[in-house]
């Protein structure tokens, strides 16, 4: 666990996450969310979570990114004109990372060294989905068929 | 490494995107900063699995499994529902969507 990959993914993840949330033009900010899951990924690799990783890159880069991509061209329109921006979230958020930090400084129980563990390989992932987490599973399942008919519906042509 | 800066990061992730979702006028911006809270929250769950002592199971990496399901779901009915919006009103700035407005 080296400190210097720590800090500089965390560097690359935040700088990604700022451009994300505050660029003006929609498809630089689209691509730089992809650079912050890139990071996010990179965090669960060192974390020792391969798996969770793996699927994260494939279904944010892959899937989510390309779908907001698409969104944004699909609905491009006047984005250039409308320059309002509210200040008030700007305050908001630093309130809520302030009273976050003070809230994990003040706490004292959080334990300071990695322990070692077993690593978890993707054949006991799947062992566990098909046992103890076989009914998660069904209603994930049921949940993003739900999701996807949903999905079409909302955007089919309307016949009048 | 320790939880505190790890806790720390994700927090700062978590706020990043409550600005965006916040304080952008438009619909895919909104959806861009709740994605970024999602995964911020996936952080702490890949965190406190791997810093606490091993439980039989490995809960945290389940439940980020099971997150990411459900984020993408959540994005692809957003998604789909930014088009229809822009179908109706010719528009995506959520400032102009007050039709229900009293």
């Amino acid at each position: 666990m080296s400190t210097v990959a720590f800090a500089a993914i965390a560097i690359l993840t935040l700088a990604a996450a700022l451009a994300a949330a505050t660029l003006q033009k929609l498809m630089h900010a689209a691509l730089s969310f992809a650079v912050m899951f890139v990071g996010i990924s990179a965090f669960f690799f060192l974390l020792g979570a391969e798996f969770v990783g793996l699927v994260q890159i494939f279904v944010y880069i892959g899937a989510v990114a390309v779908l907001i991509v698409f969104t944004i061209l699909l609905t491009r329109d006047d984005v250039g004109k409308v320059r309002s921006f509210n200040w008030g979230g700007v305050i908001v958020a630093i309130a809520v990372f302030a009273g976050l930090v003070w809230a994990i400084a003040k706490t004292k129980s959080l334990p300071p060294a990695l322990p070692q563990i077993e690593p978890v390989t993707v054949q006991r992932i799947g062992e566990l989905l098909m046992t103890n987490y076989v009914w998660p599973l069904q209603c994930v399942g049921v949940l993003l068929t739900a999701a996807l008919i949903g999905a079409l519906i909302l955007v089919m042509e309307e016949k009048t | 490494m320790t939880l505190s800066i790890l806790l720390v990061v994700s927090a700062a992730l978590f706020c990043i995107g409550l600005l965006a979702a916040l304080s952008r006028r438009h619909a895919i911006f909104i959806l861009i900063g709740i994605e970024m809270m999602l995964a911020a929250a996936n952080i702490n769950f890949i965190a406190f699995w791997r810093f606490a002592p091993q439980p039989a199971q490995p809960t945290g990496v389940m439940v980020a499994i099971f997150a990411i399901a459900i984020a993408a779901a959540e994005a692809a009915v957003g998604l789909a529902m930014v088009i229809a919006v822009y179908r109706h009103f010719r528009s995506t700035n959520v400032d102009q969507l007050d039709r229900l407005k009293g």
